[in-house]
């Protein structure tokens, strides 16, 4: 039986993460189950969790009335899901939809913004992961609009 | 056993068109056979040709078949302009005339025993196909073989019957990735340097190839840099405006090297301080 402590400690996105830091982090999560097709979070909902994938992969969508959703990226294994939690209003600005059946670690993030108020050197190290993730997602996403696979008259 | 051109290589040699199929709205494979039915058309996975359309012009493009193939030549074109609309227009039977092979190749050879990374965008999985098939039928000589393909969209994959059977093969590891998904997509949707995080690679034992548009290699190479790959283990295939295709007439120079003669396929550390100059 694997667990919580286990796979928050091994994820790599905790690494080195102090001992006493990770109980807290364990303290805020639980297992959680998506069957394929479903919504996990919704554009404009409170942005009170966010996820660590463990198997599947999900769909960020953007509304784009009256056309289908747009997807403008997947996450999967072992990847870190939602991070509109960190920054006021704390809501989501995309949807998020598990494309296959998905099996993640949701973290409370109410109580950890609350954990974080309470000790800024936890809340520091909580930021400068979750910046490594932006700044990956940001050069990511510059390359997507470059659109560099269109032909070039 | 590859051949060395022996005729003229500014003499086209007569082939004929044996096959056309369609791999996305607007890329096309071609088969070439020879006119004459016993030319040897052997070639190394990387290496092009000039293709002749009579009354159009010439075009360099990649062999995408299987080299152990050498009595055919197999290309896949994208129909982009003029000159290569009427070459993937061109009908079952008709001639077309045929240079090469020319350039550098791949180091499939010099890559036995390892690990090999191959990361393409675009029609750029066509020139790596080659090496595909020839890792595939030494498999024993290698390690694992990473498939890391981006795309525009679903509808922009090249050969995707060809994607899903490699990625039954063991050890073999194929992941694809489009810009744009639509909701029928079940794939992931993003740059192909994303999938970098998915695909378990050991970056010691590791030699990659990597062919797409060139800012998207950019991005690449600093990505395989980032997991610890050598420049000494990162080959790119480079693309200029060539015309002769030996080395004579200077249109695809690209620094001190001719894209068509040293290239097309390049070491990183050959390259490395041409790609971060404008304009070149």
């Amino acid at each position: 039986m694997e667990t919580l402590e286990r796979i928050i400690g091994e994820h790599p996105f905790f690494a080195g993460l102090d001992a006493g830091f990770l109980s807290l982090m364990v303290s805020c999560a639980s297992n959680v189950r998506f069957t394929a097709g479903t919504y996990i979070l919704k554009e404009g909902d409170a942005a009170n969790t966010f996820y660590l994938v463990r198997e599947g992969k999900v769909a960020l969508e953007l509304l784009a009335p009256p056309h289908k959703p747009i997807i403008v990226s997947t996450i999967s294994i072992g990847e870190i899901l939602g991070w509109s939690w960190l920054m006021e209003p704390y809501r989501w600005k995309f949807s998020a939809r598990a494309v296959d059946d998905v099996r993640a670690i949701a973290l409370d993030a109410r109580c950890l913004r609350t954990k974080c108020e309470e000790n800024h050197d936890l809340g520091y190290e909580v930021l400068k992961r979750f910046a490594g993730i932006v700044e990956q997602r940001l050069d990511a996403t510059r390359l997507q609009l470059l659109d560099v696979y269109a032909v070039r008259r | 056993m590859v051949t060395s051109i022996t005729i003229d290589p500014m003499l086209p040699q007569p082939y004929l068109v044996r096959e056309v199929s369609k791999e996305t709205p607007d890329t096309f494979t071609l088969r070439l056979d020879p006119e004459n039915g016993a030319r040897d058309s052997a070639f190394r996975p990387g290496q092009f040709s000039m293709l002749w359309v009579f009354g159009v012009g010439e075009l360099p493009i990649s062999i995408s078949g299987d080299p152990a193939l050498s009595n055919r030549l197999i290309y896949t074109v994208r129909s982009v302009g003029q000159a290569t609309h009427s070459l993937v227009n061109q009908k079952v039977g008709s001639g077309v005339g045929v240079r090469g092979p020319f350039g550098t190749g791949w180091p499939v050879e010099a890559a036995r025993g390892r690990d090999v990374i191959l990361v393409a965008g675009g029609i750029g999985l066509a020139p790596l196909r080659p090496v595909i098939y020839q890792v595939l039928q030494n498999r024993k000589d290698y390690g694992r073989l990473v498939i890391l393909y981006g795309g525009r969209s679903p509808r922009d994959l090249l050969y995707r019957k060809e994607l899903a059977k490699w990625a039954r093969i063991p050890e073999t590891q194929v992941l694809v990735t489009v810009d744009y998904g639509g909701i029928g997509w079940h794939g992931h949707v993003g740059v192909v340097t994303t999938l970098f995080k998915y695909s378990r690679l050991h970056p010691a034992r590791s030699v990659a190839m990597v062919c797409g548009p060139e800012i998207m290699m950019r991005f690449v190479v600093r990505d395989l840099e980032a997991v610890g790959l050598s420049h000494d283990d990162i080959y790119l295939s480079m693309e200029r405006n060539m015309k002769c295709a030996v080395g004579f007439c200077g249109h695809c120079q690209y620094g001190p090297h001719f894209i068509c003669k040293d290239g097309p396929v390049f070491r990183y550390e050959q390259v490395r301080p041409l790609l971060e100059k404008y304009e070149l």
